[in-house]
């Protein structure tokens, strides 16, 4: 492309994070020196092919740097083919990318719902002592902190996640944090001596139900401390891998037979079947065959960013080969050959796990050319966020690995006719994928007989607040909140529950009485709400309601992409609105504010392009039905 | 008698051998983004829907809009272009799809067979109350007269937000001699940036920054417009719906008060410049030129210009007099 950049130029640093991912540039055309070659030929006529490798480029630069600058905007520019104009465009998006220079320590702590209930007000209260101000500078200026929303670290509340940029970027997680803990690491950081671990997985904080059995009732969580979650010996002792073996052995429509009747459905949040989402893509494999630009596509969604959710975390911390082997299932059965990983930006030991996971799959032919000596091709890449909760819906996801804004798309047309690179694609949730393997192995139909008829097998929840023994539970589905409860340990705090939220910032709120609710889709959906994510979060009677639904909302104002006019101003006129009704200074009477509140929540559920905006509400109503908090 | 030798079809092209495996893109080599390549459908099918209780026959690919257009129906729109390609955001045009859990856009859903639309109902004129709502509660709409219009239409008010909400209220970037850029008229319809994109210009000078509320139009970095990649084709002011992006000449006069389209005249011309021969539609006030548009209909050029046939009319006006010195 004939680009026309301003005259900032990237410093040899700046250069350097770029280079490091995509070798030297190949002419000055690509921002080389200027050789006499160069102004004879050209060569930069494939504007477009490259542009995948933009957010990688700008994670780069920002591990390296810490921000990004004028300069490095003009250099990925040079170096993708990409108008300036769009590179900033992108970069911008993102929440975790800095575009004024910023310390290269950063300390985000948490402030939302569930660390909310454990302390999070004191820990930022005790930052502001000692550090100052969030967004101040501190540790004589080489290091600053932030408020951030839900790190997924919720049952280890009150978190926090510290990075450094630098030549070796580091990142380390801090939970429980206090502002000791936080304050000293920060000096640590900015010494150079960050722990070289970004994370412990912790089964007795994180995964109670494995340290109590020895895990034969589980499926999902079965391997999790039970073995090295770094070794494939040991999950190939604990089971792993033999459902792939099976899988080859049925063949791709055998393998989806039972899928089938394992009535499986998407854990993501929408309740798909996905036998019937990897069918679509296995019965376009014969234009594989005819056309060679068609490719098929398989995508884990690992973006995990729902306020109130860590089971995927856990997952891919506690058994990153189970997530691997559920992905080549579905790349043999749709034909994809390529997959990627869309793991959530800051979830440093997932993605460290995850990729020593690949790594040794490579070295042991369980992933690559014709993997386990059949003809049969996969490999997987992981791609990070850059914290951007919208990301986590499939389309949006699919522009953010294309290297554009995360903007979702309007369907149709849907991922399975197009979808990554406007290629036929499956994107499952990481829950999702670890039910297959299992799944295949055992048959289809003794999972569906786990369960309830409408919803079979078992499922993950992510229990969180004010609840005795936080952590990520696993039932069969079909049991009662209430059971699910007790098995947690009961209600913690002041002992007396006031609410529960379900399925996360998306989902609903539910009073005490409706506890014998059953965790199924319909059971949930009965009583207008939905089981989402799996967040099970906890509010005791201590805690302010009106204070939860305006983090809620807040939350939303900060995540909404902006594309669609009802979602954009809808979510910043429902904040404000909120803010109102809680300041006592309403804009004619209450009632006229819940009126309004809830026309707008009808609008952006009825005319917004995507689940953002149609579900941004529907916390804020499901707890205006129950109490009357605004009287 | 032979056929002569400069037909195609008669050349013998001696082409190397193709190294057919070796030069064909991976399949994982990403497609340029743009529309779902579609096999040319060699005989347009018509469809037949039902919008309002009408039954109506359209052909194949058409939206709802067309469809709904052919019964006379009017609806609202405001990131639609015919010469762009839609990004369904505003989401002014939903109507009722029997069976859709949620409105869609009118603008760019493509009819399928024995749909069923409301185009008036309850929810359809709710969303778009709020929707214009929304709009004119956050941006300064007084030079995009229909959108004055829709909001009759809909008994939108806006004012019941109060007084302290967010806009987008900002100072005028006025930073070059051909046009100006008010960002607080603008509603984020994207048309400015499909423009300078790739449905027109290819020059790609502005993009949508930010997130959210506070996602705008900008440049890198927002630096002025003569530093950053902008040609002056003018083709953004020629899609904006709400006069964010003008003319300066326009600019200045309505800064003066003496802008008064009643007192213009429209010549359609073509342009003198050079040979592609666009058409210009001349806006003339007191017998000055003061701004050129195109129209969109052309089967050429769509309403794209260049910057000389957008903004070099300035030797049109030069009098004699002063000529003659
Ligand atoms: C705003 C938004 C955020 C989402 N975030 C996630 C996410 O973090 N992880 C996920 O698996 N699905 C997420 N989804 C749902 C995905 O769009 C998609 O339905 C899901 O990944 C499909 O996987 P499944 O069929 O296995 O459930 C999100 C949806 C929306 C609308
Ligand atoms: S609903 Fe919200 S998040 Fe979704 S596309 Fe619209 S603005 Fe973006
Ligand atoms: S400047 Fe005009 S064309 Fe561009 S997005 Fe704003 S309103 Fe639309
Ligand atoms: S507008 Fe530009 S391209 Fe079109 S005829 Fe005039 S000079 Fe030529
Ligand atoms: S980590 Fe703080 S709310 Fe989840
Ligand atoms: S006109 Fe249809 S969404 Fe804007």
């Amino acid at each position: 492309m004939d680009l026309h950049l301003t005259n900032a130029q990237a410093t040899a640093e700046e250069r350097a994070a770029v280079d490091s991912l995509l070798g030297a540039p190949d002419s000055s055309w690509h921002g080389a020196q200027r050789l006499g070659a160069d102004t004879r030929s050209a060569s930069n006529g494939h504007a477009g092919s490259q542009r995948h490798r933009l957010l990688p480029v700008l994670h780069a630069l920002h591990n390296r740097i810490g921000w990004i600058s004028p300069g490095a905007i003009n250099y990925a520019s040079l170096r993708l083919d990409i108008a300036p104009a769009e590179v900033h465009g992108v970069a911008s998006f993102y929440g975790m990318f800095s575009l004024t220079e910023r310390p290269a320590v950063v300390a985000h702590v948490c402030d939302d719902i569930a660390c909310l209930t454990r302390g999070a007000d004191k820990l930022c209260a005790d930052l502001e002592k000692k550090l100052g101000a969030a967004g101040s500078p501190c540790a004589g200026g080489r290091a600053t902190w932030q408020r951030s929303q839900c790190l997924g670290l919720c049952e280890r509340a009150p978190a926090a996640l510290v990075s450094a940029a630098g030549v070796k970027h580091q990142e380390r997680v801090l939970a429980p944090a206090s502002a000791d803990s936080v304050a000293s690491l920060i000096n640590e950081a900015v010494a150079g001596r960050m722990p070289a671990a970004p994370d412990e997985l912790s089964i007795q904080l994180s995964v109670p139900q494995a340290e109590k059995q020895n895990g034969s009732a589980l499926r999902l969580l079965q391997r999790i401390g039970h073995g090295d979650a770094a070794s494939l010996a040991d999950y190939q002792r604990l089971g792993g891998y033999e459902g792939l073996r099976k899988a080859i052995a049925l063949g791709a429509e055998g393998t989806l037979r039972e899928l089938s009747a394992s009535k499986l459905l998407g854990r993501g949040g929408a309740a798909f079947p996905t036998a019937k989402k990897w069918e679509a893509l296995f019965l376009q494999r014969n234009l594989l065959q005819e056309d060679f630009r068609r490719a098929h596509y398989v995508i884990c969604n690992a973006d995990e960013s729902e306020p109130g959710t860590f089971k995927d975390r856990i997952l891919m911390e506690g058994d990153p080969f189970a997530v691997l082997e559920g992905m080549t299932i579905a790349g043999f059965v749709t034909g994809a050959t390529k997959g990627f990983i869309y793991l959530r930006g800051e979830y440093p030991l997932a993605a460290e796990r995850v990729q020593h996971a690949i790594d040794i799959a490579n070295n042991n032919n369980f992933l690559g050319k014709n993997l386990l000596s059949k003809s049969f091709d996969f490999n997987i890449e992981i791609r990070r966020g850059a914290g951007a909760y919208i990301c986590g819906e499939e389309t949006a996801l699919f522009n953010s690995i294309e290297g554009y804004r995360g903007e979702p798309r309007n369907k149709p047309p849907f991922p399975t006719q197009a979808g990554l690179f406007r290629q036929p694609t499956a994107v499952n949730n990481v829950e999702t994928l670890v039910n297959v393997p299992g799944i295949i192995r055992e048959g289809g139909a003794a999972y569906a007989k786990l369960g309830t008829e409408n919803s079979a097998g078992t499922r993950l929840f992510c229990l969180c607040g004010h609840i005795a023994r936080p952590g990520v539970y696993e039932i069969a589905m079909g049991s009662t909140l209430r059971q699910l409860i007790e098995l947690a340990g009961g209600v913690a705090g002041s002992g007396k529950l006031q609410a529960v939220l379900l399925g996360g910032a998306a989902g609903a709120f539910m009073a005490p009485k409706e506890l014998d609710t059953p965790l199924t889709f319909e059971g949930t959906r009965s009583i207008g709400a939905t089981l989402g994510s799996g967040v099970v979060m906890l509010f005791d009677d201590s805690v302010d309601l009106r204070r939860i639904l305006l983090r809620i909302a807040s939350f939303f104002r900060n995540e909404t992409c902006g594309q669609c006019v009802p979602c954009r101003v809808g979510v910043t006129r429902q904040e404000e609105a909120l803010q109102r009704l809680i300041a006592a200074k309403p804009l004619g009477s209450a009632a006229q504010e819940l009126n309004l509140i809830r026309e707008m929540a009808q609008a952006m559920r009825d005319a917004s392009i995507c689940g953002l905006g149609q579900t941004a509400a529907s916390a804020l109503e499901s707890a205006l039905q129950r109490w009357s908090l605004f009287a | 008698m032979s056929k002569p030798s400069t037909d195609m079809n008669q050349i013998e092209i001696n082409q190397p051998e193709m190294k057919s495996v070796v030069n064909a893109p991976q399949p994982t080599i990403p497609l340029p983004r743009g529309p779902v390549p579609q096999a040319p459908t060699r005989e347009s099918r018509s469809i037949e829907i039902k919008i309002d209780g009408h039954s109506v026959s359209v052909p194949e690919g058409s939206t709802i809009l067309d469809a709904g257009r052919q019964l006379g129906i009017e609806t609202p729109t405001l990131c639609f272009l015919e010469s762009l390609t839609p990004v369904n955001v505003c989401r002014v045009c939903v109507v009722e799809l029997e069976g859709s859990r949620t409105l869609v856009p009118a603008c760019s859903r493509k009819v399928e067979a024995n749909m069923s639309i409301k185009t008036d109902s309850e929810r359809v004129r709710l969303s778009r109350k709020l929707v214009l709502e929304f709009l004119a509660s956050s941006v300064d709409l007084s030079t995009a007269p229909k959108m004055q219009e829709y909001m009759e239409r809909y008994g939108a008010q806006p004012d019941r937000f109060g007084e302290t909400r967010a806009t987008v209220a900002q100072p005028v970037k006025v930073d070059n001699d051909l046009y100006v850029r008010d960002y607080s008229k603008c509603v984020l319809c994207y048309k400015c940036v499909e423009a300078c994109g790739v449905d027109a210009q290819n020059t790609f000078a502005i993009a949508v920054a930010g997130r959210g509320f506070s996602a705008h139009i900008a440049t890198e970095f927002d630096v002025p417009l003569p530093d950053s990649a902008c040609v002056y084709c003018g083709n953004c002011i020629g899609v904006c719906p709400t006069g964010a992006l003008m003319f300066k000449s326009e600019f200045d006069m309505r800064q003066a008060g003496t802008w008064d389209e009643s007192k213009q005249m429209q010549t359609d011309t073509i342009c003198p410049y050079c040979g592609v021969g666009c058409d210009l539609t001349v806006h003339a006030q007191d017998g000055k030129i003061v701004r050129v548009t195109s129209p969109l209909d052309h089967s050429v050029t769509h309403g794209n210009l260049c910057i000389k046939g957008r903004f070099g009319w300035q030797f049109v006006q030069i009098q004699p007099a002063e000529n003659g010195k």
